[in-house]
């Protein structure tokens, strides 16, 4: 897009002209910016920046690509009592999100046996394209875990009430009504609970290859040489309806905001008005539904490895490090103007980042900061960072959420054409198994941006900085 | 001609869907979901049902209308093999479809589609045929 003007090494102005509310900051480098080509994700920036009660700025990160309506790797915060919240701007997967756990074995522990671990995991857990869960709730029992969220499923035997502590808002967001969720969603949710899902979701065993913050790394319960477990998964079917509904609603009445929305997928409802209230019930309910999800993945994972290693709780000592969403909008209060305001955070495909000290993080965690999960791409590997005071200061908070992707699926699966994805991933030492061969060949690495690039740029710029980073050994895709 | 053709858009599935009246363009619209979902060679049409949908105007209701053909699979595991559209106008259809239940050990899936968007939606007459786009979600 014409007209961005740097601002520094980290940083890009989209100007604020015509209808925009405030002026767009992409943070990124001199590479990705090139790399991103015709990508018209900075338009969207700049379209965001359109909507009514947008506050401060229109953000996106670094992995940021084309999305619908708001741009992938978009953040942008309202203001509660004239600004609006967009179903678009949370995406369809609500509560997509990562959650590592960390163990007490060594890579040594387990350099023979992951090719096993994995295949394990792979018959125990439910994934890929209309795969159905192990439980068939009942009405009653699917309403509980929507307003409960994670403790749901840890007081139904999914875990224990610590992995409470170290999961974002304790796994579950306050106000869910299951009544503002459609019956449609609700019976997408009732056979997909403990399922990863398909397309990027997936479980990866990891080494931690690099520690780069030791006080960080060490409260994190985090060294060199470690095994830990990646779990990325969302709220399934029943998020994706819920977003649809509400966008449907919502396309219905955009005669009631103020300003032309530039694109259909904005539509949206002002915070303080019964559609806005009545999504963000909603939402909240997918968003918790998510949590209990990943919860009952993690516990599955747990058993798998006691079974295959044939190691008690206590020797494997998998716990949580920390789980954390990057679809999702929440009220949270920032400082605007000098003075505290609550504001509702749009972050799709964005990351929270909160610093050390914030009342939100766990007792073991204040003095070091948010642990935030990245993702990379397939049989990658991932990074820990640490939420930062700059990033408070600066992003509402928030900071990058993954790799990024760089080509389309239809690029990424000709590209990929006649390739053995798996042999490719066995050559780099990695054991993958997948539900669906069309995904290996969507999600072949080179389809992503480079993640170590876009870490260092949410690290140069200070919104949030590297703890380690952690080497795919083995995973399982839908 | 060519009833639909898949285009690139970064992390989404983009549609173009072609048809000699808007009411083959429907038709063609539903047919590109599931044969983009799974192998239809190998789904019979053992089982009807009937869909009515309203929209404002053609786009809308093209987005209505994927939202319900999508959901016989999302939601009721249903793969579509026939489709036929009995009344059209910009505000309303109704059809009707066949197909069968999915079943894991027969059929095939290709991919998830999470949902129809309304990024970029367009449907147009042109002097030689009827030309819709889609982004889908996957």
């Amino acid at each position: 897009m014409a007209g961005l003007k740097k601002i520094d090494e980290c940083r890009w102005m989209v100007p604020q002209k015509g209808g925009m509310k405030v002026p767009g900051i992409i943070y990124s480098s001199e590479h990705l910016m090139r790399e991103m080509g015709a990508d018209e994700s900075p338009k969207q920036v700049a379209n965001v920046a359109h909507l009514p009660g947008i506050v401060k700025y229109s953000l996106a990160m670094p992995d940021m690509h084309w999305g619908y309506g708001f741009p992938i790797g978009g953040v942008a915060a309202f203001d509660l009592r004239d600004g609006i919240i967009s179903p678009g701007g949370v995406g369809y997967d609500i509560n997509c999100g990562c959650r590592l756990v960390t163990t007490r074995l060594a890579y040594e522990d387990v350099r023979e046996r992951v090719r096993e671990l994995i295949g394990a995991l792979f018959r125990d857990i439910p994934s890929g394209v209309g795969s159905k869960g192990v439980l068939k709730l009942s009405p009653k029992e699917e309403k509980k875990v929507l307003i409960e969220g994670a403790k749901w499923a840890v007081d139904n035997g999914y875990g224990t009430p610590e992995d409470l502590e170290t999961t974002e808002d304790r796994g579950a967001i306050a106000g869910a009504d299951p009544g503002m969720v459609s019956a449609r969603a609700i019976e997408r949710g009732r056979e997909q609970l403990g399922t990863l899902g398909s397309g990027n979701h997936f479980l990866e065993i990891e080494v931690v290859e690099k520690v780069f913050d030791a006080t960080a790394a060490s409260a994190f319960g985090l060294e060199e040489g470690q095994i830990a477990v990646l779990i990325h998964s969302g709220s399934r079917g029943l998020g994706y309806q819920v977003c649809d509904d509400y966008l449907a609603r919502m396309v219905k009445h955009l005669g009631e905001i103020e300003v032309p929305l530039p694109d259909r997928q904005l539509a949206c409802a002002y915070l303080d008005s019964p559609r806005g209230k009545e999504y963000l019930a909603a939402m909240a309910c997918a968003a918790n539904y998510a949590w209990a999800n990943r919860q009952m993945l993690m516990h599955w994972t747990r058993e798998t490895f006691e079974h295959v290693l044939k190691k008690g709780p206590r020797e494997l000592g998998m716990s949580l490090l920390y789980d954390v969403c990057h679809n999702i909008a929440k009220i949270e209060t920032f400082v605007v103007d000098g003075k505290e305001t609550p504001l509702c955070v749009h972050r799709k495909g964005a990351t929270r980042a909160f610093p050390p000290g914030h009342p939100a993080l766990p007792a073991r965690y204040r003095n070091v900061g948010q642990p935030v999960l990245i993702p990379g791409d397939m049989g990658t590997g991932s990074y820990v960072l640490a939420g930062t005071e700059k990033a408070f200061a600066e992003t509402f908070g928030s900071t990058c959420h993954g790799a990024g992707r760089l080509m389309s699926r239809t690029q990424a699966t000709k590209a990929s054409r006649g390739r053995s994805i798996v042999r490719e991933m066995a050559d780099r030492g990695i054991t993958i198994m997948a539900s669906g061969k069309g995904t290996l060949h969507e999600e072949i690495p080179e389809a992503y941006k480079n993640l170590d690039e876009v870490v260092d740029v949410v690290h140069k710029a200070g919104i949030s900085k590297k703890v380690a980073k952690l080497r795919a050994l083995g995973c399982i895709k839908g | 001609m060519n009833r639909y053709r898949v285009f690139n858009h970064t992390a989404d599935l983009g549609v173009e869907v072609y048809g000699a009246t808007v009411k083959e363009l429907f038709v063609n619209a539903a047919f590109a979901v599931f044969d983009m979902l799974t192998d239809l060679d190998r789904v019979r049409a053992i089982e009807e049902s009937n869909i009515t949908v309203e929209g404002e105007g053609w786009e809308d209701l093209l987005v209505n209308y994927l939202r319900e053909v999508l959901y016989l699979f999302n939601g009721n595991g249903f793969l579509l093999k026939e489709c036929s559209i009995t009344e059209i106008d910009p505000q309303h259809l109704k059809g009707k479809f066949s197909g069968e239940r999915f079943d894991p050990l027969k059929h095939t899936m290709n991919k998830e589609i999470k949902a129809v968007t309304y990024h970029q939606i367009m449907v147009r007459e042109t002097p030689a045929r009827w030309e819709g786009r889609v982004i889908f979600d996957v």
